[in-house]
């Protein structure tokens, strides 16, 4: 797996170069906004990026908890397999169905949640133990890098467009940053805490902070907001080739994303072994708590003379 | 509309938080190997 991350990185950094070059010379001009709508193509896809990291910081959380007690382990496997299914069957009664909004398809709602199922299970069957505390960390800081270029994009194209940098009180701006300043807090937590407990705490606090994913995605469908009506779905009406470039440029952002993850992680269990190193080393060294105790200094050995 | 130059801001701004980032995943790897080479000695 090492020696394939040259071979993949220079792959990726072709594919992003390749949708670049679609981005600005591919894609057709848009007629309302001319040239600067192609921040769509760095903005969107980060913010989809960001998202799914996110979502696996969460699933690694729940699954980081539940993984403390067998019985708990259990319960939560439950649980998410009967969400599974109802997420999957309810999408086509009717009833429900009138419920969701113009747009969205019940098989694109039933499809997602299998996926999500899907994807908890893969997760705990790949990420044993202390690997999903890993991946946690990771996926939130890479997660946090690519919510940042959300929220400095999302500005500078809403300056030229809309008149303003930023709509105070508008909900899709106000809960991506609360999403961001939530995940900066997690990293926050996780650098400066010593306790044991830590790892735990931020477990829980990445499981509050995924609340918000879905409040900061679907806000654009259930508010009026100054922010345009997504672009898949939900009655957006793209043009195909906009769409396919910005899926290309999708696809390039997501091998980026794992290359840096990867890299993120690996950089996690080096700390790791590097700490307990350390520790052991401070255990083992003269003078330290389990060396040899020699007479002379030894408070004991003088109390018994 | 002239606001081409926002749209060079954008891409620019993207990989400037990009590039500080793999920089600082560099320095933090460098520091790391640092470290273990002194616990080996």
């Amino acid at each position: 797996m090492k020696r394939a991350f040259p071979i993949l990185a220079v792959l990726t950094a072709l594919f992003l170069a390749y949708a670049f070059y679609q981005a600005m010379f591919v894609a057709p001009t848009d007629a309302l906004q001319g040239d600067v709508y192609r921040i769509i193509y760095y903005h969107v896809p980060s913010a989809w990026t960001a998202f799914l990291l996110f979502f696996v910081n969460f699933v690694a959380s729940v699954q980081y908890l539940a993984g403390a007690k067998p019985s708990t382990k259990r319960a939560a496997n439950w649980i998410v397999i009967m969400a599974g299914v109802v997420g999957f069957i309810a999408p086509f009664i009717p009833q429900v169905q009138r419920q969701l909004p113009t747009g969205m398809y019940p098989s694109s709602v039933a499809t997602t949640a299998l996926i999500i199922a899907g994807l908890y299970f893969l997760v705990g069957k790949y990420f044993p133990g202390q690997s999903l505390d890993v991946l946690a960390v990771t996926t939130a800081e890479v997660g946090v890098v690519f919510c940042t270029i959300v929220l400095v994009t999302g500005p500078i194209w809403a300056r030229p467009v809309w008149g303003i940098w930023w709509a105070p009180g508008d909900i899709r701006l106000t809960s991506t940053l609360v999403l961001w300043l939530i995940y900066v807090s997690y990293l926050v937590l996780r650098r400066f805490s010593d306790s044991a407990q830590t790892q735990k705490l931020a477990a829980v606090l990445a499981v509050f902070g995924a609340l918000d994913v879905p409040l900061v995605y679907f806000s654009i469908w259930f508010f009026r907001t100054q922010h345009p009506q997504p672009v898949i779905g939900g009655g957006g009406s793209m043009d195909p080739r906009m769409l396919h470039v910005l899926l290309i440029s999708w696809m390039a952002f997501l091998c980026f994303a794992f290359l840096v993850g990867w890299s993120r992680y690996r950089l996690e269990w080096l700390r790791r072994e590097a700490e307990e190193a350390e520790a052991l080393e401070s255990l083992l060294e003269p003078g330290g708590p389990s060396a040899p105790v020699s007479k002379a200094k030894d408070p004991l050995s003088r109390a018994a003379r | 509309m002239n606001s081409i130059k926002f749209l060079y801001a954008a891409y620019i701004a993207t990989w400037l938080i990009h590039g500080l980032y793999l920089g600082s995943l560099a320095r933090r790897y460098s520091r790391l190997r640092q470290r273990m080479k002194d616990l080996r000695k």
